[in-house]
């Protein structure tokens, strides 16, 4: 059997006897997890260090492991969106609209150009709301607390913007096959204007308190860097791999609710280390405010929803004094739709990198198989190889910039 | 876009001849099925070739048919993603019921090392040559694999979940 198959520790066992260190130290195993400081989940890295430097490492991932996928499998359509809410739930209105889009992808469902601009906007938020976390949570660990509760009450604000199109906040469940539940309310769109005015001078703010400061700057520059070939190869999408200098982007390579029809740039860094990760991330919350604005002046007229009665659940008043109404709601959640046998794969522009849905439907109710490509489960496997070489704290850092949401890795 | 489908089909059918068959499209993607034997091959090919540059692996996943004949009970599904001409494939590769075994895409994409752990510990199909072939998501000590049709959803040996005070039967659960 080979040695990779072992736990890691045995390996390493074997390292720490061959080598010993002129001045008599010796190198150590050190347990990081399975919680972590910081908490961006539970992640177990397994270190073989140098005094403070790592020379080697592996993780182990799977600690909040749900069985998504064989879930969804015994799931009709609609009760399998709660499940795309837990993956990542940092920006979890992404991972819903990403689900209708392919569901309407395989129905064949032509979707109104107001559903779309609507969807672009709540997207837009819900990456906003990713990059704060993300951003902010790297500045508390390198050391930066106040930026953090700073901006967080901005993302307080977005949750009151989803609060009032979903009634929901974290695990948002948001919208229908073919469009919204209901039409947004004028409070939502008001929340959403004064989202727009008074976010924009505290993003500044954020951004002046950490990007050209020493410490901060000390801290991540040359740290976890990844060149953009081997991003590449390692599956990398998203913020990441555009931190790496590739300007690969979804909403551009294959636009999907009409993200064709707005303008916006894609920021790209360099050297892929974590301080060009982290101003990736802050350059694209400039563009995503840039887009819901021009989506909300280009708001076009039209329904809420596709005409779908197929698939669209009815109005709540219908379901309750209607008997036809009362039958339709049920069959649609239990699934009695009809559905075509067919195979899609979606890739929307998640938080974090190339969200995908590949579906495959036998015409029964439930999918036959369901698969999620999950971004950072993909892009994370080559945490130990950017780390190696650094410092302890230097692995912090990274980790919380390649921004790993444990309820999507672990599916 | 400047890459087309029939170039795709030309190119693998001159090279592969009936290694590679059934194209088709299925909505926006190119679909084909490729001999299991002959996958690496294939997809050094699609990466490689200067016309083809199939330069990403989006996805890769298993599928589980347990009703079809025994040479096709599972299934490894691969999305490649040429960003040049911005064209996505998917293709098959169709495997035995009893010895699902196929090459590993660890040569020609770093991104297939996890992805291969992961089927593997949900299907059992064995990445031949993957340098280190364990479960990922699922503990060490678990010796079925959960994604197989046959595997319940549910645990029937669970003591914490008494089925009479949920209102089930063995007759209507």
């Amino acid at each position: 059997m080979s040695d990779l198959l072992l736990p890691p520790e045995h390996r390493y066992a074997e390292e720490i006897k061959k080598r010993q260190n002129e001045d008599g130290s010796e190198l150590s195993i050190l347990n990081l997890g399975p919680t972590h400081p910081a908490t961006h989940g539970i992640f177990q890295n397994i270190l073989l260090m140098d005094g403070e430097r790592i020379l080697d490492g592996e993780g182990t991932v799977g600690y909040i492991h749900r069985a998504f996928e064989k879930i969804a499998e015994n799931r009709p359509f609609y009760q399998i969106t709660p499940l795309t809410d837990r993956m990542n739930y940092c920006s979890a209105p992404i991972n819903n609209m990403g689900w209708w889009m392919t569901l309407e992808k395989a129905l064949n469902i032509e979707v109104p150009k107001r559903v779309q601009y609507l969807r672009v906007i709540i997207m837009e938020l819900a990456r906003i709301a990713d990059h704060i976390i993300c951003n902010s949570v790297l500045g508390v660990d390198t050391g930066a607390l106040t930026g953090f509760l700073y901006v967080f009450q901005y993302r307080e604000k977005i949750y009151e913007i989803y609060e009032e199109i979903c009634g929901a906040r974290l695990t948002t469940n948001m919208g229908r096959i073919g469009g919204f539940e209901r039409e947004w309310s004028p409070a939502a769109f008001k929340k959403i204007n004064d989202f727009l005015e008074e976010f924009p001078a505290i993003w500044t703010e954020f951004e002046n308190l950490l990007s050209r400061n020493r410490i901060f700057m000390d801290r991540t520059i040359d740290v976890g860097p990844i060149s953009a070939e081997k991003a590449i190869s390692y599956g990398f999408t998203g913020p990441n791999l555009r931190a790496a200098g590739v300007d690969y982007d979804i909403r551009v390579m294959q636009p999907y609710s009409s993200y064709e029809d707005f303008e916006f740039d894609i920021p790209v860094g360099k050297s892929g280390d974590t301080y060009d990760r982290f101003c990736v991330r802050n350059a694209e919350v400039w563009e995503s405010l840039s887009i819901i604005k021009q989506a909300l002046a280009k708001m076009p007229e039209g329904p809420f929803h596709a005409n779908v009665p197929d698939y669209y659940l009815p109005p709540k008043e219908d379901v309750y004094t209607n008997m036809e109404a009362l039958i339709y709601h049920f069959k649609i959640v239990m699934g009695e739709v009809p559905v075509p046998v067919t195979e899609v794969y979606h890739p929307v522009e998640g938080g974090n990198g190339e969200l995908g849905f590949y579906l495959i439907t036998d015409g029964s109710r439930t999918p036959y198989r369901l698969h999620f490509r999950r971004p950072c489960f993909i892009y994370y496997q080559a945490f130990n190889d950017m780390v190696k070489g650094q410092m302890l704290s230097d692995a912090i850092a990274t980790l919380s910039s390649l921004n790993v949401i444990a309820g999507e890795l672990d599916a | 876009m400047a890459l087309e489908t029939t170039v795709i089909q030309n190119k693998l059918s001159d090279k592969f001849g009936d290694k590679v068959t059934g194209f088709t499209q299925v909505h926006d993607i190119f679909t084909f099925e490729v001999d299991s034997a002959s996958m690496a091959e294939v997809m050094g090919f699609l990466k490689e070739d200067a016309v083809l540059r199939f330069n990403f692996l989006t996805d890769l996943c298993g599928i589980h048919y347990p009703d079809s004949e025994k040479d096709r009970q599972f299934a490894v599904v691969y999305h490649m993603h040429n960003w040049y001409d911005n064209v996505r494939i998917r293709f098959k590769c169709f495997l035995n019921g009893d010895n699902p075994e196929i090459e590993t895409a660890t040569n020609h994409f770093l991104s297939a090392n996890w992805q291969e752990r992961e089927t593997y510990d949900f299907y059992g199909i064995i990445f031949k040559g993957h340098p280190q072939l364990k479960r990922i998501l699922n503990m060490d000590e678990m010796t079925s694999f959960p994604m197989r049709k046959e595997f319940p959803l549910e645990d029937g040996g669970r003591t914490d979940k008494d089925d009479r005070f949920f209102g089930r039967t063995p007759d209507n659960c």
